[in-house]
């Protein structure tokens, strides 16, 4: 079943210079089950396009549909339902609250989801176990290290049981074994509890071991297909550039 | 989710304590100036009805007329005696009419054996006693006979006894007027103070016709009094009182239509409303300005929680991206705004009603802290803090998720 559907999506952001466009002209479809990477150059929309999916934002133009619905035609707080119970969102920087531990930053999904304090405390432990932080439960974000801090924001993603989990990337500020940890965590979300993933790679280790990799260039789609090892050294090599 | 709001917001408040605190500040100056405004107030207004209701109810006071210079400036009431005994015992008789009291009060050095005190003498007649509706508790009042025959006898005040006798009875002793001799035969129960803070005990009140004769010193005017006190049946009596005094004095003073009266007549139900008026102007001045610091108060924490929510853009939009809806964002404010403004109130209150009761002991009479000042403290805090809470918590909800999350 298809659970997210892009067609002629277009992202124009008003700049002092004129419109950008940053996405133009997106036909994507991820079925439900999916563990699909994005790729692309610096600039080339991906955050952009992600930030579309996890209904932080709106398109210019084009159409897009979370489970068959369109979105454009949800209110705000049905939109607001929907990035709290069907989408984990993971960003690049974390975004944990800084007052809060490490439990109630991964419980605070669930005070907008009408729970009441007792289950949300036993179900933000729940997940802090399965990202193996079970020890760190009081301890303030500033008191993390940064895997650590990834992987609570991994666990407050994942602790409404969303249906899409969005990660951009998660693993741009980890060490390579912490990253592998991460992705290796994905992965076992993806294959036992059916979460779609979608998740913006720069790195080809990571791209290598989803199932698709959507490749944006100029905000135009350039590749769809399986993780191809020419198109993974092309990402690689531009991987670098960056990088330089 | 309520209870976990409340719970962050008195983190997010705690994360700020010392700008919390001052912020609080403007509130609890704010609550606290409205307490004790108010309290000070009912003490007037409290203080004023019972100066007024201490001055007799149901009065009519017949004052003698002003005179007149050749200028036409009108000198003080009562300065050209018009009004005669005779007069009194006519207005005694008028229907509707319970008693009329002639009088004249004269400051007079009053001595018993060593002692000297400076005192007012009221000449009167027993009449005086009814309409002020004070009888001595000790001895008697003194009679129409003795009054009429000019007998020296004298009913005098608890201040009077107390400096002139000492701990001794005065009942029965003498004391000395202008050099002549009255018999004290009775003593008035205290009444304590009147409007100004007059000592209403500070009173020897003697027969008018031995005191007309002997202490007002005789002469052409021996035979007029100053004032005439008129005791009316009813509060409904006293318009038609008035003017039925009005039309007989005129006709006994010979006046012709048209010509100004040589009388005045003062309502004293009317003066003490119009004093009721001015305290109740005053308690309203009173509380405006308590209410001014409030706003000021409220202003502050609409500054401090605009600061917050541009501080914590960021947090907004983390909140949202994870599914706060708008409300629950303006919500989480609001109720920072109100903890802020319900902490500063309580606090407020408590000041407030510590200087309230600090105040009665400066001031000359005791501050009123009334229950409806404090709650009415705590409605205007709270609308306070909804008021001046709302538009930055709308701003915060206003964002959108991804503006928020950039910034
Ligand atoms: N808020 C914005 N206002 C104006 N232009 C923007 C804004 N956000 C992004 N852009 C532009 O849109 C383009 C796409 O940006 P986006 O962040 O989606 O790139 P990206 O592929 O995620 O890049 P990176 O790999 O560096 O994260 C860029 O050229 C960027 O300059
Ligand atoms: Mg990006």
């Amino acid at each position: 079943m298809t659970l997210l559907s892009l067609a002629g999506i277009v992202k124009d952001y008003v700049t002092e210079a004129g419109p950008f466009r940053a996405l133009d002209g997106i036909d994507l479809e991820v079925r439900d089950g999916e563990l699909v990477a994005i790729m692309g150059p610096s600039g080339s929309g991906k955050s952009t396009l992600m930030n579309l999916l996890g209904c932080l934002d709106v398109p210019t133009a084009g159409r897009f549909l979370f489970s068959g619905r369109d979105v454009a035609g949800l209110r705000e707080p049905e939109l607001a339902q929907l990035r709290n119970r069907a989408i984990g969102f993971v960003f690049q920087q974390f975004n944990l609250l800084p007052r809060l531990s490490a439990l109630d930053n991964v419980a605070l999904p669930l005070v907008y989801a009408g729970w009441g304090r007792t289950q949300r405390r036993a179900r933000a432990r729940e997940l802090l176990a399965l990202v193996g932080l079970a020890a760190k439960e009081r301890a303030r974000p500033a008191q993390l290290s940064g895997g650590q801090q990834q992987r609570v924001a991994i666990a407050r993603a994942l602790v409404a049981g969303p249906r899409l989990l969005l990660a951009d990337e998660p693993t741009g500020a980890l060490d390579t074994r912490t990253g592998a940890e991460i992705l290796a965590l994905f992965r076992a979300l993806n294959r036992e509890r059916g979460v779609t993933v979608v998740i913006v790679t720069h790195d080809p280790g990571v791209a290598a071991a989803t199932d698709r990799v959507v490749r944006l260039q100029d905000g135009r789609i350039v590749y769809d297909g399986p993780p191809h090892p020419a198109l993974l050294a092309d990402a690689g090599h531009h991987y670098e550039v960056v990088r330089a | 989710m309520i209870g976990a709001m409340l719970a962050e917001a008195a983190t997010a408040l705690a994360a700020n304590r010392l700008r919390s605190a001052l912020t609080m500040l403007g509130m609890v100056i704010g609550v606290a100036a409205v307490i004790l405004m108010l309290a000070i107030g009912y003490g007037v207004q409290r203080r004023v009805e019972t100066s007024i209701a201490a001055l007799g109810s149901n009065l009519l006071i017949v004052n003698s007329g002003a005179a007149r210079t050749g200028a036409g400036i009108v000198q003080g009431t009562g300065t050209r005696p018009t009004l005669t005994l005779e007069d009194a015992e006519a207005i005694a008789r008028l229907p509707g009419v319970l008693a009329a009291a002639p009088q004249t009060t004269t400051p007079v050095q009053v001595v018993a054996g060593p002692v000297n005190w400076a005192t007012n003498v009221t000449s009167s007649t027993p009449a005086w006693f009814v309409v002020q509706g004070w009888f001595p508790e000790e001895g008697r009042a003194f009679s129409a006979m003795e009054e009429r025959q000019g007998a020296r006898v004298a009913v005098i005040g608890q201040t009077v006894a107390r400096e002139l006798f000492g701990a001794a009875d005065p009942l029965g002793q003498l004391l000395r007027v202008r050099g002549v001799s009255f018999r004290v035969v009775g003593i008035l129960p205290p009444r304590g103070q009147g409007i100004g803070g007059i000592d209403r005990d500070d009173v020897v009140v003697l027969p008018l016709t031995s005191s007309l004769r002997l202490v007002a010193g005789g002469g052409p005017f021996r035979r007029f009094v100053r004032t005439i006190t008129v005791s009316v049946a009813s509060p409904e009596g006293l318009p038609q009182a008035e003017r039925a005094i009005a039309e007989l004095l005129r006709r006994r003073h010979g006046l012709a239509p048209g010509q100004e009266n040589d009388f005045s007549i003062t309502n004293l139900t009317a003066v003490g409303d119009t004093f009721r008026e001015t305290t109740g102007a005053i308690s309203i001045l009173l509380g405006a300005i308590g209410g001014i610091s409030l706003v000021v108060g409220g202003i502050g924490i609409m500054n401090i929680m605009l600061v917050s929510v541009t501080e914590r853009t960021r947090e907004i939009g983390i909140r949202m991206a994870i599914g706060a809806p708008r409300a629950a964002v303006r919500l989480q404010f609001l109720l920072e705004a109100l903890a802020l403004s319900l902490v500063g109130c309580v606090a407020g209150v408590l000041l407030g009603v510590g200087l309230a009761v600090l105040a009665s002991r400066v001031l000359p009479f005791a501050t009123v802290v009334s229950l409806a000042s404090v709650v009415a403290a705590f409605g205007i805090s709270a609308a306070v803090g909804v008021f001046f809470g709302w538009w930055p918590a709308s701003r915060a909800a206003r964002l959108s998720p991804i503006e928020a999350l950039r910034s």
